[in-house]
């Protein structure tokens, strides 16, 4: 088991902010284009943090021109620039698939008092 | 040319690669092995080495054993194998075989004992299908019929329930990720047979 340990915290990344599902985020994301690469930021809602380890993921949701989008990155890709939290949301569960089925003002998550 | 060595499978996890695309691997602690023995083509028919793998204490071992290590002062193994290698008249006696002789990117077929899984039905054992679970059925998850009723008689070979796994099973055309000579890992892409911690020989594809 520590062989594989080892492997795994060799990959981990530590430059990770602390954040949490309800919270929004701006993923700078690494993106190859042509040959050529840039970071493209993508913000959301955090509805889900699954799995532990190198293999933890977590979903960023938003809603653009009127179509939710859902997108999952490895926590630990190193795709991934940097994350950035916005807002605290406060919410009472893990997994906040139930704002797929909002929108507009019911899908709000309130903020909070840190 | 062949090549091949006997290893140890660690288990399995995730890797990154260059793109950052998430490879699914096995971790096998492969070697290093060391040459115990020759077989000659001359002497026993065919060109094989015999190599041992994981060093015990002599103490472990039966004295037939522990004489066979002796004879050529390689040490003591709790593991012995032969690898059928055309060029075995290349390797010394005592020589060790590393993780090294593998680079990523290397095709492989890689050898174990599947898990057992004990006495098991026809569904798991060998894909039957299973009778309905509900309205009224009794008929869930039994074989079935055997034969036709003019043969009178079950022919050979019929599949039944019985003992599934432990068997000596081969992966063919698995990928190696990555090696890490100073620690004797190979990363291999995709499962393994076999339990964590069971012993698994690995060598270059043959059909690939």
């Amino acid at each position: 088991m520590d062989i594989i340990r080892t492997i795994e915290q060799a990959q981990m990344r530590n430059d990770i902010p602390a954040f949490a599902p309800g919270d929004t985020v701006r993923v700078h994301v690494k993106v190859i284009e042509g040959g050529r690469e840039r970071i493209q930021a993508y913000e959301g809602i955090v509805i889900n943090r699954k799995s532990g380890g190198v293999s933890e993921t977590f979903t960023v949701r938003r809603v653009s021109y009127g179509v939710g989008v859902e997108r999952t990155f490895p926590l630990h890709s190193p795709r991934i620039d940097h994350i950035e939290v916005l807002r605290h949301g406060r919410v009472r569960r893990a997994k906040l698939y139930y704002l797929r089925g909002l929108r507009g003002k019911a899908a709000r998550i309130r903020e909070k008092r840190v | 040319m062949k090549k091949a060595i006997i290893g140890k499978k660690v288990g399995m996890t995730q890797i990154f690669g260059e793109k950052g695309e998430v490879y699914p691997v096995t971790v096998i602690e492969a070697g290093p092995c060391v040459v115990v023995q020759k077989k000659t083509e001359d002497h026993d028919g065919y060109s094989a080495v015999q190599v041992g793998f994981s060093p015990v204490n002599e103490k472990k071992l039966t004295k037939p054993e522990a004489g066979h290590f002796k004879k050529n002062q390689t040490g003591f193994f709790r593991y012995v194998k032969e690898l059928r290698l055309e060029d075995a008249g290349n390797y010394q006696v005592g020589q060790e075989i590393k993780a090294d002789i593998f680079a990523p990117g290397e095709v492989v077929d890689i050898t174990g004992t599947s898990r057992g899984k004990g006495f098991a039905g026809g569904i798991k054992r060998h894909n039957f299908k299973r009778g309905p679970m509900a309205h009224g059925s009794k008929y869930h998850r039994r074989v079935g019929s055997l034969q036709s009723r003019d043969a009178s008689r079950v022919f050979k070979g019929r599949r039944m329930p019985g003992r599934l796994g432990g068997d000596r099973v081969t992966v063919l055309n698995l990928s190696v990720v990555r090696v890490d000579p100073e620690k004797n890992l190979l990363l291999i892409k995709g499962a393994v047979p076999g339990a964590t911690g069971s012993l698994v020989s690995i060598r270059n594809a043959t059909k690939s």
